[in-house]
């Protein structure tokens, strides 16, 4: 179990730590690099390998999360006694997993040009990117507050 | 009215206050009912 809780923590990091690289350095940084004309270099350079991590590890920390609930996966998940305030993280970390794989990676494709698409459905492809990452840096507040219960949690706040 | 999530200030007290309204939910109904 140690194992996992390990794996768990460093693919979180690795998702989450793209997440927030996206909402807080990459989307702002595009406004400003289309401004000068270096966009292209991000989109074609950085956003794919950045990408490519993201989602991966989304699933590789949703996976090694699983492993270490083990037998509690289905006590954590219907927040059983003991299990809430996991199980509440579990669901969320769940959402933006689903966020990541239906609603960000698809329409990346499109902005990308990884797949074809009109202007108007790129236009629409950004927004809803857009603020799917958002929701899901949004989640990631009460997803980590939930996901760091532990004993100084039980002490402190009773979950 | 504005989407909160067009900005970062917004998203963050979006994240703290869902955050505060699960702990609540938590709190008073789902442990309530343990």
């Amino acid at each position: 179990m140690g194992i996992f809780r390990w794996l768990h923590i460093m693919a979180g990091i690795t998702w989450i730590g793209l997440l927030y690289y996206f909402n807080l350095v990459q989307v702002p940084a595009m406004k400003d690099a289309a401004a000068d004309g270096t966009a292209a270099g991000i989109s074609k350079h950085v956003a794919p390998r950045a990408l490519l991590w993201f989602r991966w590890s989304a699933v590789a920390t949703w996976l090694m999360g699983a492993a270490l609930l083990g037998p509690s996966f289905s006590a954590a998940f219907t927040l059983q006694a003991g299990y809430t305030g996991i199980g509440i993280g579990a669901w969320l970390g769940s959402i933006m997993l689903f966020n990541v794989w239906v609603l960000i990676w698809p329409n990346q494709q499109k902005i990308l040009g990884l797949v074809s698409a009109t202007d108007d459905e790129k236009a629409k492809a950004r927004r809803v990117a857009f603020l799917a990452s958002r929701t899901n840096m949004m989640l990631s507040v009460p997803m980590l507050f939930f996901m760091a219960n532990g004993l100084s949690h039980k002490a402190l706040i009773g979950l | 009215m504005k989407n909160p999530l067009d900005s970062i200030l917004g998203t963050i007290i979006s994240g703290l206050i869902l955050t505060f309204v699960l702990f609540s939910f938590v709190k008073h109904f789902v442990l309530a009912g343990v």
